[in-house]
């Protein structure tokens, strides 16, 4: 079976869906990034959808799901690569994503992840302070 | 013009209802934009037609109306058929396990929208997009 391929990008995990998603292949990829996520102990993943033209009510919910789950193994989702025409279209759709963050790029999504490891750093610091 | 009737039996299915569109708003002269909220529309129906009517089939027309070209997706299922029209057009609602946008949100990506359904015998779902 076809499998979306996750990478490992510092300490975040990269997946870019570039394939027209079915529904196996959607919840294929749901349980591969939520094992890979505790496996790697990953604190972000970055999807990047800039290789799809269309993102409809089913890809939208199976985004949603992804950040509510690496939400609750400590771990941000970032959707980047949103095109344009994309945009437009889920806005008129009625869905409007507000689960999940976004950025414009690989780029300032690694570096939104980035920033979210730092501040988690120093509120680490400050607890073994308090210590 | 031409027209052609396409299954929706699985999944696959619908990724090949929305390749189709997409060559033939391309044919059409659609901008990005026009071609991505069709698909899209075309998307949410055929899901439907395979989630709630239990398959179907779609018909895809090239129409013109004076200089007007555009595209017009007839979908049709002899699935249960829709009880309370008015209430599947709300926003949120669902049966399934969807977002409950599928019909309201094919409705707001359309120019023409119209629905004709028989409890017991079927849906018809007939949308089309101008150029």
């Amino acid at each position: 079976m076809d499998r979306v391929p996750i990478l490992k990008l510092g300490n975040a995990l990269l997946v870019t869906i570039q394939v027209d998603m079915h529904d196996r292949l959607a919840t294929a990829l749901e349980e591969d990034l939520s094992a890979k996520i505790v496996s790697s102990r990953a604190k972000g993943v970055v999807i990047d959808i800039s290789g799809l033209d269309i993102v409809d009510s089913f890809m939208g919910r199976m985004l949603d799901n992804i950040a509510a789950v690496s939400r609750m193994l400590d771990a941000e989702t970032v959707v980047v690569g949103m095109r344009p025409a994309v945009a437009i279209t889920l806005v008129e759709l009625g869905l409007e994503l507000n689960g999940i963050r976004t950025a414009l790029d690989l780029e300032r999504g690694m570096k939104m992840i980035q920033a979210r490891l730092e501040e988690g750093r120093d509120r680490d610091e400050t607890l073994a302070d308090v210590e | 013009m031409s027209s052609e009737t396409l299954p929706i039996q699985t999944s696959d299915d619908v990724v090949r209802v929305r390749q189709r569109v997409r060559q033939r708003s391309v044919e059409a002269g659609f901008s990005l934009v026009d071609q991505t909220k069709i698909i899209t529309a075309a998307s949410e129906l055929a899901r439907n037609t395979l989630d709630y009517g239990g398959g179907g089939t779609v018909t895809v027309d090239m129409v013109q109306m004076g200089s007007k070209r555009g595209l017009r997706l007839t979908f049709e299922d002899k699935g249960p058929g829709i009880a309370d029209i008015e209430r599947a057009l709300t926003d949120g609602f669902t049966s399934g396990s969807g977002l409950g946008l599928g019909l309201s949100g094919a409705k707001r990506l359309s120019n023409e929208f119209e629905i004709h359904s028989v409890v017991g015998e079927g849906t018809r779902v007939v949308i089309a997009r101008w150029k």
